[in-house]
């Protein structure tokens, strides 16, 4: 126990140095640590799993499953030190590494994800508001835009891109079509629910005003709807990717992450490492784009109470960018 | 209309009735027969047991619904004009405040509605926050404020507009004790200084009711029906020294017996 006198200015007592801790794992430090120890953890899973089953033709029976333990050898799941190893060599002989060429295929991707997306969110939103409108509306296609997600999306890809090519005359055009249909459907779920899920004084208030339909859309049933949107915009980013990458899939288009992918699977055998890579920088596409609309959802959403935990992440971590960047506003 | 008196009629109501028909086909009577004539500048609270009508006879008012049967005029023509010219300001029991506006904003809110200037805008709401003494406020978010500060901007945004009828809801039920307390005593202050408000005031409280009004409307349930009125001959202004008089202890027995008559 330390006896420091109150009257020194900021003595470094033991109990303040606890406290200055406690408050560094509650903040952006703590989210780094936790952040850290996870991959760790995961990194540790990964090669300790490839520890025990390497090389092995090991097989034993789960009461109705049977496990092979063969599926932990290099080929199936290679050294994570090989993966960056491939990242950072080139794939062909003389040209540029990996990495560079992935993240290339990656801006191209994340390009059309993000024409896509804002695509598919400008539909959802309309539909909404269309539905919320209108309830005969709602009644009469409410059926078909559930039906429209029922159809498997690699089915339908290759016909958009044909439709696209007779269309148009370009393939590209097709492509964020299949991520806008992919899109749409959670903005108009979530923005429906946020613009219907209005308390009923707040209405009553609007109406005590003599307030019209669009003043009440405007002013109360739309931003009451706005974090039901991020949310469904959370959800729908990452997807964008994937659902781009499937629709480059029949294009044939080698410039994105989805001819990378094609391509890296046939030479799976002789460089198993290479697909991996693959799908750590597609992650890191989907990653960037979620993080993205967060960072949005935290500017616009400034009027809300940290709510949740990873509300508060989010928000002491951009606080923090905002600390370290040379653009500060206020 | 009625001859000419030293007050003018704000509100007439004449046999008016209310049914509520629930989903599975029910009838509640919430109101029957109401009688009661409102005059310019009165300060009126309703009180009675829970369920007997307080909130749907304001709620008729505010046109917010529509009466069963009966008559209902406001500055001598219907609730729904009334309504659309904007005549009264509502404040509800919770503040009703919307989350993503700024207690200022909060309170331009029916003069955006109204289109006022924003000019106008601006100064009217900065005046009422003034009247409600949040001016230090103007730039936060409602989850920053107290109940009792969320529940003064509610009263700042329904005067803004200078509505001459204000219908309040049990607007310091939510409140302890001293905050309700502090903000009578800032609604009488509002109400003396803007001369010629009727305030129409819902509570199941006794000594806000008395200390309060000049007159109380006591209800009684199933179905909801005006059993007594009675009349608040305290002195105005009034302060510490009127929670102290005779008088005030009296006129709260009073509106006590009659409420327990009505219980049972
Ligand atoms: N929307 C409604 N539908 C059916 N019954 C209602 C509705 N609103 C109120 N009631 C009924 O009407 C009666 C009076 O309600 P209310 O005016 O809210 O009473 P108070 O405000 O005095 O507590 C109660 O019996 C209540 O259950
Ligand atoms: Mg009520």
């Amino acid at each position: 126990m330390s006896t420091v006198s109150d009257s020194q200015p900021n003595p470094p007592t033991p109990s303040k140095i606890r406290y200055n801790l406690q408050e560094f794992l509650d903040g952006t430090g703590g989210t780094v640590l936790y952040f850290i120890a996870i991959l760790l953890c995961l990194i540790g899973a990964w090669e300790g799993a490839k520890f025990i089953g390497q090389e092995t033709d090991y097989q034993f029976e789960l009461g109705p499953i049977k496990i092979n333990l063969s599926m932990t050898r290099d080929l199936n799941m290679p050294h994570l030190k090989d993966i960056a190893e491939a990242l950072s060599k080139p794939s062909q002989r003389q040209g540029p590494p990996l990495i560079e060429i992935l993240v290339k295929k990656a801006t191209y991707t994340l390009r059309l994800a993000i024409i896509g997306f804002a695509i598919g969110t400008t539909i959802g939103l309309a539909l909404a508001i269309l539905f919320a409108h209108s309830r005969l509306l709602e009644r009469g296609l409410m059926p078909y835009v559930v039906a429209s997600q029922t159809v498997p999306i690699l089915a339908l890809a290759p016909m958009v891109i044909i439709w696209s090519e007779k269309l148009f005359g370009s393939r590209e055009i097709g492509m964020p079509m299949i991520t806008a249909y992919l899109a749409f459907f959670p903005v108009t779920i979530y923005t429906l629910r946020g613009l219907s899920d209005v308390p009923p004084t707040a209405l009553e208030l609007m109406k005590s005003y003599a307030a019209t339909r669009r003043e009440i859309l405007w002013k109360l049933r739309f931003p009451n709807a706005v974090p039901y949107i991020f949310t469904a915009l959370k959800i729908t980013a990452p997807a964008s990717v994937v659902g781009t990458i499937i629709a480059e899939l029949p294009t044939g288009i080698q410039d994105g992450l989805g001819g990378a992918i094609i391509n890296f699977a046939q030479y799976y055998i002789s460089g198993p490492a290479r697909l991996w890579a693959t799908n750590f920088v597609t992650a890191m596409a989907g990653i960037l784009f979620f993080v993205t609309v967060a960072f949005t959802e935290w500017l616009v959403i400034r009027w809300k109470r940290p709510s949740n935990r990873l509300d508060r992440w989010i928000d002491t971590f951009f606080k923090y960018l905002r600390h370290i960047s040379p653009i500060s506003n206020d | 209309m009625t001859a000419v008196q030293d007050t003018k009629t704000i509100i007439s109501i004449k046999d008016l009735n209310k049914e509520y028909v629930s989903s599975d086909g029910k009838v509640v009577r919430a109101l029957q027969n109401i009688n009661l004539d409102i005059h310019e500048g009165e300060f009126i609270s309703l009180i009675g047991p829970s369920g007997c009508g307080k909130s749907t006879l304001l709620r008729l008012i505010a046109d917010l619904i529509q009466p069963t049967n009966g008559q209902l005029t406001i500055n001598g023509h219907s609730a729904n004009e009334a309504r659309k010219n904007r005549e009264y300001g509502f404040v509800f029991q919770s503040a009703t405040l919307y989350d993503w506006r700024t207690v200022l904003k909060n309170v331009q809110l029916p003069l955006e509605v109204m289109r006022y200037s924003r000019k106008e805008r601006d100064q009217r709401a900065r005046d009422m926050l003034k009247l409600v003494d949040l001016t230090d406020f103007a730039e936060h978010f409602p989850w920053q404020l107290s109940g009792g500060m969320q529940q003064r901007v509610s009263i700042a945004r329904a005067l803004a507009f200078e509505p001459n009828l204000l219908l309040m809801d049990e607007p310091f039920g939510a409140l302890d004790e001293m905050t309700r307390e502090r903000l009578n005593n800032e609604l009488l202050e509002i109400w003396g200084k803007i001369s010629s408000m009727t305030v129409i005031f819902v509570t199941h409280n006794i000594s806000e009711a008395v200390y309060l009004s000049s007159r109380v409307v006591v209800m009684s349930p199933r179905p909801g029906q005006i059993s007594q009125i009675v009349d608040i001959d305290l002195p105005h202004p009034r302060g510490p020294e009127t929670l102290d008089s005779d008088r005030y202890f009296h006129l709260i027995s009073e509106v006590r017996h009659l409420l327990r008559e009505v219980h049972d």
